[in-house]
């Protein structure tokens, strides 16, 4: 791209040296002062919309709350009853094998697609507003739809029958086994086009230089690719992680509008289990576990990760 | 690779038509199809007839397309007692969206540059901090959220609902914009602060002037996670400012009487036309911005 | 100084000031998740008379779920402080509300109103919180119905079943002329449906309201309830694979032209029969469901009044408490939604042969003991242990559990706290 010259790994190297020179005292107060003033709001918020809910989360889930909030402490009950109950860990299976399969998907579909694209292609920017659009969809809109393609007796199965292919079979839908299997498929297809421009645009930034050099030494494209091209992905794909492992663990509306956890429960997802069980069965304090426990697994993902990106930012890469 | 037979390189112009450019737009075409046959069928079914789509199937073309589902859907289908269409919620999803994307925004590009080029003993870890917030699951929210908006006297009205937005959209934008922050050169920041610029003079002469493509970035991706937002909406919204998800929740929701379903397609993509023409109309910019920076760690 | 800080105060001025000005004009808002079709004709009825009487309806509509969702934005509006003028709640959870102390009083309605009399005394119950009422009764509906297709009946050579022997000879002749024998969609609470019919047509009233209402662990795990979940797996074979996830209203589609022939439902189910011009008798039949024609499980929706400050909006609320009971709306509501009034003072001409079986059969069932509050739809238990037999029912509906193993899990879930 034309407008974007700037080298992209030199200033992640930050310190946090500001001298300044010839100011005036005030000046120079104020400049060591602002930068913490303007975050200051930003910190209050997250402080009490983020961290200090978790910590009303975290104290109701050591309560007996029903219905409504309830602040007497009763101990740690509520998951005793959480582990106790079989639909948890369908609902956790579920969110291991959808998340996993999910981002494994984006992840491929979309690098696979970037690299297609980046190889000089006529209609691209059709192509891209295409694979682009279904982020653009909230899944009130496209679960309708979804549910009808893959619904055996309306969509799919019901054509490819129409059309004479009477041995046709596809009725993950309704089938307890596969049911969740479906939410892949349409988390994938409302997903996956993001991934794919973040990772074109990667590919975009990556200097023309070494890889030009590459090839005079005589090395092929796959290799290239395999050897220059994807490790200098490196920090997309922290990028996309992040963004996919968020949709996946908030993944909500996706599953209501497509299965809404069946048939059966076998489609249930931890965040399913969570609202229905604080909001329409009026058992606030065992919700409250199970977001927790959802708080804990995001906690285990996130921060080894952040930990690493920041340190493999401050070494320069 | 389907391209690794060729001798095109990644960066020549391939216009040569060889067995691995057509591997290449063959694969790209079929990603294409899968892509837009949800929407294939959300279009025909939504000109077709009821008695069409009831003895057709959902590939088969519209025999006589009629846009009368889509004026229902628009001006006189039944979100509850009221039957006007998506209209009247169209209004308070914009009064919702706007403001909330554009304070989002701003607060996300000061604190980027705070954490890009002012780091301070302990920014880094406020940053990791920070990124907690993309991940708290929204239900756990809506309770204590509820009781702090009721106190503020700010429970089902707009502007409690774009300040929920705001709260919760912070973190992603300043991920967005630090990390593209990053990237522009130390040098470029020192220098200003040589010449006499403080804190926001620097922004505004040397910082802002660069930001268009992430600006486009973050409200593009602000725009689009709050005009779909649902949750907030129905719990927040009250009566009064029911954003169109809602009320294309409470369309498509019906319990009795025939599902119309032409309406519901027609009314699901009313409902998601700003998000489409947003992608369409700056779906170029999002590229660009991304590629300018913005997912650069 | 703060941005945001700035903009908050900003939004709460604004917020206030229109708050402020909202007050003034007589107004309920009433939170319910009756959406489409001839649920939403009927509430708009409710608007029109309350706005002949001058006051204003807010219509805060929240479909989904079977009211999930608009018991989410209850809670949440409850906590908020600003509780709508009243919401769409029934059975147990009108106690659990009035324990929080938000539900208003409205004895100034119903004394004059003489509701006492007019009520069946299971009605009336359900609607006081200790001893006041506390929310008006809409509808009655009965649970337990087998809506058949007789042209179905005729061409597969079968009868109308009265009971399960009967009923499994006619679904079996159906499925053998090439009809899907019973129309159902895999949603928790049709399975829930469907099982409770089954557990009061098995076992009768008294095993019902012992296992199902007041969830004695014997019975629940008793032979009775063995032969329940028996008879509900042998069901289940008769239900086409398709079924997972469809709209109870599609299912009564199945049956109004003819591709499937009979469907357990509630009698909301003669809504679509009517919508689609057909009559009772003669286009479809409404039989009590396999050995349940002595009793009758109902399933009353209701209308709960929550406090409110403001005077104007608390003579609103009696208003509209009023005009829930008048027998105007009744009529009207009821035929439209296909239940009957609660009331038995409305004249019967308008409904048809099904809605008046109904009315006698309450009657009837009231006096004999056998009138039964339906689990399926919230009438029997809480919410927790609703949800928890509803998880049971529909893992066995969806897998291969067995009968044993199916009551200790329902025992087991009965004890949800």
């Amino acid at each position: 791209m034309s407008d974007h010259t700037l080298p992209y790994t030199a200033a992640a190297v930050g310190s946090p040296s500001h001298t300044p020179k010839q100011q005036g005292r005030i000046a120079a107060i104020a400049d060591a002062w602002l930068p913490r003033l303007v975050l200051s709001p930003t910190i209050i918020l997250s402080l009490v919309f983020v961290y200090g809910f978790i910590a009303v989360t975290a104290w109701l889930s050591l309560t007996n709350s029903r219905m409504l909030p309830n602040y007497e402490i009763s101990g740690f009950n509520q998951y005793v009853e959480l582990f106790a109950l079989d639909r948890w860990w369908v609902a956790a299976a579920n969110l291991g094998i959808f998340g996993g399969l999910f981002i494994l998907f984006c992840l491929a579909i979309g690098l696979v697609m970037a690299i297609l694209l980046d190889q000089k292609i006529r209609a691209e920017g059709a192509l891209r507003a295409i694979y682009l659009y279904p982020m653009a969809l909230s899944f009130i809109v496209t679960g309708a739809a979804w549910k009808w393609i893959l619904n055996p007796g309306l969509g799919l199965e019901k054509m490819m029958h129409d059309w004479g292919f009477a041995n046709f079979h596809f009725d993950w839908l309704v089938n307890s086994d596969f049911s969740i299997y479906t939410v892949v498929i349409a988390g994938v297809w409302q997903s996956s086009g993001f991934v794919m421009a973040l990772f074109l645009a990667g590919l975009r930034g990556i200097d023309d230089s070494i890889i030009k050099a590459a090839m005079v030494d005589g090395a092929s494209l796959p290799t290239i690719y395999r050897r220059i091209v994807i490790p200098a992905l490196r920090p997309v794909f922290f990028s996309v992680l992040l963004v996919l492992a968020h949709i996946a663990i908030k993944s909500f509306d996706l599953v209501m509008a497509l299965t809404a956890g069946g048939p059966g429960t076998s489609s249930d997802l931890p965040a399913i289990f969570m609202y229905q069980f604080s909001f329409s069965r009026g058992q606030l304090g065992l919700g409250a576990a199970s977001a927790m426990m959802m708080l804990a697994t995001v906690l285990a993902v996130l921060v080894p990760m952040m930990y690493l990106e920041t340190k493999g930012a401050r070494n320069g890469r | 690779m389907a391209a690794d037979s060729t001798s095109n390189s990644i960066y020549n112009e391939g216009s040569k038509l060889t067995a691995g450019r057509v591997i290449i737009y063959t694969l790209l075409v079929l990603c294409a199809l899968y892509y837009l046959a949800p929407l294939y069928v959300m279009l025909s079914t939504s000109v077709k007839t009821l008695d069409e789509i009831r003895s057709g199937n959902l590939l088969s073309l519209p025999m006589s397309p009629t846009g009368a589902a889509w004026g229902k859907a628009w001006s006189s289908a039944c979100t509850g007692v009221d039957c006007n269409g998506l209209a009247p919620f169209f209004w308070n999803s914009i009064k919702m969206a706007v403001p909330a994307v554009l304070i989002s925004t701003l607060i996300g590009s000061l604190n980027g540059y705070v954490l890009a080029h002012w780091r301070f003993r302990g920014s880094e870890i406020l940053f990791t901090a920070l990124m907690v917030g993309c991940f708290i699951p929204f239900q756990v929210v809506i309770l204590p959220m509820a009781r702090l908006l009721g106190m503020a006297g700010m429970a089902n009205t707009t502007p409690g609902l774009v300040f929920v937005h705001v709260v919760y959209g912070i973190a992603f934008t300043t991920l967005f914009f630090r990390n593209y922050y990053v990237t522009v050169p130390e040098e470029l920041v020192k220098a200003a602060r040589i010449d006499g610029a403080g804190f926001f003079m620097t922004y505004r002469k040397i910082i802002f002037p660069l930001s268009l493509p992430i600006f486009m970035v973050c409200f593009i991706w602000q725009f689009t996670q709050i005009w779909n937002d649902f949750l907030f909406g129905v719990v927040f919204g009250g009566s009064d400012a029911k954003p169109v998800t809602v009320a294309l929740n409470n369309l498509v929701n019906t319990s009795t009487g025939v599902t119309e379903y032409n309406v519901n397609m027609a009314a699901a993509i009313i409902a998601a036309l700003p998000t489409l023409v947003v992608y369409l109309l700056a779906g170029k910019y999002f590229v660009r911005g991304l590629t300018a920076g913005a997912v650069k760690g | 100084m703060k941005l945001s800080q700035i903009i908050k105060s900003v939004f709460a001025t604004t917020a206030l000031l229109s708050s402020a000005a909202a007050v003034h004009a007589a107004e309920v808002e009433v939170l319910h998740y009756w959406t489409s079709g001839g649920e939403a004709k009927s509430v708009a009825e409710l608007k029109k008379i309350m706005e002949a009487k001058g006051v204003t309806w807010k219509d805060f509509a929240v479909a989904g779920g079977a009211g999930e969702n608009a018991t989410t934005a209850l809670k949440a509006r409850v906590i908020a402080g600003s509780p709508p003028t009243a919401a769409q709640i029934k059975g147990p959870s009108i106690q659990e509300w009035g324990q929080e102390g938000v539900l208003a009083n409205i004895d100034a309605a119903a004394i004059p109103g003489k509701w006492d009399s007019l009520l069946p005394k299971v009605v009336s119950n359900t609607m006081k919180y200790q001893g006041h009422y506390v929310a008006a009764p809409v509808n009655v509906h009965r649970v337990n119905w087998l809506w058949i297709n007789p042209e179905v009946l005729k061409k597969s050579g079968a009868k109308a079943p009265t009971s399960w022997p009967e009923f499994f000879d006619a679904a079996d002749k159906m499925q053998k002329a090439g009809f899907i024998a019973i129309a159902h969609g895999g949603q928790p609470w049709q399975d829930a449906t469907v099982f409770e019919t089954v557990a009061l047509g098995v076992g009768g009233a008294d095993f019902y309201n012992k296992a199902l209402v007041k969830l004695d662990p014997a019975t629940l795990t008793g032979p009775t309830m063995i032969k329940t979940f028996d008879t509900l797996g042998k069901i289940k074979g008769y239900i086409d694979k398709n079924a997972a996830g469809r709209d109870w209203n599609l299912a009564t589609a199945m049956v109004i032209n003819g591709k499937a022939g009979m469907q357990f439902m509630g009698d909301w189910a003669k809504g679509e029969f009517t919508a689609a011009g057909k009559l009772p008798g003669k286009d479809f039949l409404c039989v009590p469901a396999p050995g349940t024609d002595k009793s009758y499980t109902y399933n009353i929706d209701s209308i709960a009044m929550f406090k409110v400050k403001d005077p104007e909006q608390q003579k609103a609320q009696l208003t509209l408490a009023t005009a829930i009971m008048s027998p105007e709306f009744q009529e009207i509501f009821n035929l439209n939604k296909g239940s009957i009034p609660v009331r038995s003072d409305v004249s019967r001409a308008k409904f048809d042969s099904c809605a008046t079986k109904s009315m006698d059969d309450m009657a009837s069932s009231n006096k004999a003991g056998t009138l039964e509050p339906s689990m399926a739809h919230g009438m029997a238990v809480n919410s927790a242990v609703q949800g928890a037999i509803l998880d049971v029912v529909s893992k066995f509906m969806n897998s291969n559990m067995t009968s044993q193993a199916a009551v200790q899990a329902l025992a087991k879930a009965a004890k949800t706290q």
